[in-house]
């Protein structure tokens, strides 16, 4: 088995649990086999201790030094562009569709039941047709 | 993590009589969960090495002890005391963590875990942050590396807050992420 996301200083975090989910963090620092050091200056995440069981590691890394101050993360961050990189993700797209899904009413849920019958009507009406052509 | 212990500045004396007219003054450092149980700590210890009772002496100062930089990663070096079921034991511990406080609530908590040790049973007579050339435990030099890195082989998912949590899933969860 081959890992290819470690807990190291410069991963990019995505918080999952807690008061901060949904934030996204830099690791500055390890503190034990437990916790890290995080800090998200673009997310509003503030720089605090957290359990690994609450984080999810990314794909994403900065070139850091441990124990970086704020402004220095920040400026790591900026310089990759990572929250653009992040929002283009797979990943931040289905948390927002979930999380849209979440926000919707009775009446709107079922609204979007009938669209995507409509949708599934329409993808099958062409399925068949390319199929009887074949 | 919100701390459950902070650190407070106790003095306190004998209240002057005429024959003591200025008795020494007493300033401990003490690690309670609130002013109330520190004063009553600072007590404590005080009967038992300065032969200073509360009902003969008065507090004259509390203030709590701030940590300087609590978003920094230090070791912390613990001098503790406790009393086992058949002795009395002198130890050094050390701990990682950002704050003092923290440091001690951890001290606490392996004390419990490892020596069944209760919080009456422990002083702790000194603690203080210190250098990583100093550190003597592999536990903690272990961390001493500005390149450390590791995998988390077997993760969990967890429901985003403690309500969502459910005690059946329809699918098997994803424990490893690559």
């Amino acid at each position: 088995m081959v890992f290819k996301r470690f807990v190291e200083v410069g991963r990019v975090v995505l918080v999952t649990y807690g008061e901060h989910r949904g934030k996204l963090g830099v690791i500055v620092d390890v503190v034990d086999q437990n916790r890290v050091l995080v800090d998200g200056p673009q997310t509003g995440l503030p720089r605090h201790t957290i359990n690994f069981k609450s984080l999810a590691l990314t794909p994403f890394q900065v070139k850091i030094q441990h124990g970086s101050r704020t402004g220095v993360v920040r400026k790591a961050l900026e310089e990759k562009k990572l929250m653009e990189q992040w929002k283009s993700t797979l990943w931040y797209k289905k948390l927002c569709s979930r999380e849209n899904r979440r926000k919707l009413g009775d009446f709107e849920r079922f609204k979007l039941m009938i669209a995507k019958k409509k949708k599934a009507a329409m993808v099958n009406g062409q399925v068949k047709k390319l199929k009887s052509h074949s | 993590m919100k701390a459950w212990l902070h650190q407070y500045s106790v003095v306190g004396r004998k209240i002057p009589t005429q024959e003591e007219p200025e008795p020494p003054i007493y300033r401990l450092k003490i690690f309670a969960p609130n002013v109330v149980n520190a004063k009553s700590r600072f007590w404590y210890f005080l009967r038992k090495l300065k032969r200073v009772k509360k009902s003969s002496g008065e507090i004259l100062n509390i203030s709590e002890i701030f940590e300087k930089k609590s978003t920094q990663v230090k070791n912390y070096g613990i001098w503790i005391r406790y009393k086992s079921r058949s002795d009395t034991i002198n130890m050094y511990r050390e701990y990682r963590d950002v704050t003092v406080n923290g440091a001690v609530e951890q001290m606490y908590k392996d004390m419990s875990g490892r020596h069944r040790a209760r919080w009456s049973s422990i002083w702790v007579l000194k603690a203080m942050p210190v250098a990583a050339k100093d550190c003597r435990r592999s536990k903690v030099t272990q961390f001493h590396d500005s390149k450390i890195k590791f995998a988390l082989p077997h993760m969990r998912p967890r429901a985003p807050l403690k309500k969502y949590n459910t005690p059946f899933k329809a699918k098997r969860p994803t424990t490893i992420v690559q």
